[in-house]
């Protein structure tokens, strides 16, 4: 790891310290009201806050995710800095893409 | 002083990567050293062993070993302090290859505190006047508390990214720097930020603390890289270094 690679870690993971506090408490509220799908749908599809919110949440994740993948790689595997960047680079746009397919899944009408 | 009581089996690393344990019985003796016990089977036992020591008082950094599954400076470690039921299995220092049985190639250790930039840089001729340091300065402080590295490697034998992580400077080389980056004098940290914030510096340490824990020196290279990796944080974000 590097030092650019360190400084989008760390801010990524600042990032997502609220976010997961509030999907947290997205989940107990949801499922303390007993709210169907249906009843979230309604409150998420063309909501901006929602989509900005879990768009976000899953870029920061797909990022924050990648660079340990890839440090996870490069200490327990035979991989190199260069072949473990390419595998992680791959690892962190399929999470980015299956992220904002499933927020678009909630968001768009 | 000399009283033999009994006897004290000793188990040490013969051969190079290639090798194996052999026991030896050595005199057990009062305040007796575990480089003490080397050095009797060198010259009572066994010649041909192999091992390495300079000073015997702590300060050359030469004779550092694994004894009893950790490393430590042989030469100030008592035998009573690590003896488990008269028992002591001594082999080289991990994480580094192996030359013949208790003497490794340090060469990887050194090589990385050149990569690590741990030269001293002058800022000055020889003409100009001494540069005052304050010693209550907080960089002189800062710079002090690391200073006492006696090269022993043991922070580096002890060192969980070292072993996983080849490409890792270590806790000594990245310590150095510390101690260079909060030096005055030194003209030298542009290049050093640079080469500490590359891949395999200072960003790599996971912070496990081994290298604190098993410092002959108590010094703590864990401290020493987290300044490294603020400092070059905020060279990089202000655009003094690149990667």
């Amino acid at each position: 790891m590097n030092v650019r690679l360190y400084v989008w870690q760390r801010l990524t993971a600042a990032l997502m310290v609220p976010l997961v506090l509030v999907h947290v408490a997205v989940i107990f509220y949801a499922t303390r009201q007993g709210m169907t799908a249906a009843d979230i749908l309604a409150r998420t599809r063309g909501s901006i806050v929602w989509a900005s919110l879990y768009g976000i949440f899953v870029a920061a994740a797909a990022v924050h995710a990648s660079i340990g993948v890839h440090n996870v790689l490069t200490e327990w595997s035979p991989l190199r800095d260069r072949s473990a960047g390419i595998f992680a680079t791959v690892f962190g746009t399929s999470l980015l893409l299956l992220g904002l397919r499933a927020v678009a899944a909630v968001v768009l009408s | 002083m000399s009283d033999t009581r009994t006897d004290l089996t000793v188990s040490l690393w013969r051969g190079a990567e290639q090798g194996r344990y052999q026991t030896y019985s050595v005199p057990l003796r009062e305040n007796q050293t575990v480089l003490d016990v080397v050095t009797f089977v060198q010259r009572h036992l066994d010649p041909t062993l192999s091992y390495r020591f300079a000073c015997r008082v702590g300060v050359c950094g030469s004779c550092a070993m694994t004894v009893n599954g950790r490393p430590r400076w042989t030469c100030r470690t008592h035998v009573s302090s690590v003896a488990k039921r008269g028992r002591l299995d001594i082999g080289p220092l991990e994480n580094l290859p192996i030359i013949k049985d208790l003497v490794t190639d340090m060469r990887p250790f050194f090589e990385r505190w050149q990569q690590a930039k741990g030269a001293f840089v002058p800022s000055k001729t020889r003409r100009d006047a001494i540069e005052q340091i304050r010693p209550d300065s907080a960089p002189r402080i800062a710079a002090d508390a690391a200073i006492e590295c006696i090269n022993c490697g043991v922070c580096y034998a002890a060192c969980d990214t070292v072993r996983w992580n080849s490409d890792f400077l270590g806790p000594a080389a990245l310590n150095r720097a510390w101690t260079l980056v909060n030096d005055a004098r030194d003209a030298g940290n542009a290049e050093r930020l640079q080469a500490v914030a590359a891949s395999g510096g200072c960003h790599a340490c996971h912070s496990h603390q081994s290298c604190q824990e098993h410092c002959p020196q108590a010094l703590n290279p864990t401290a020493s890289i987290a300044g490294l990796k603020r400092r070059t944080m905020g060279a990089y974000l202000k655009g003094d270094i690149k990667v």
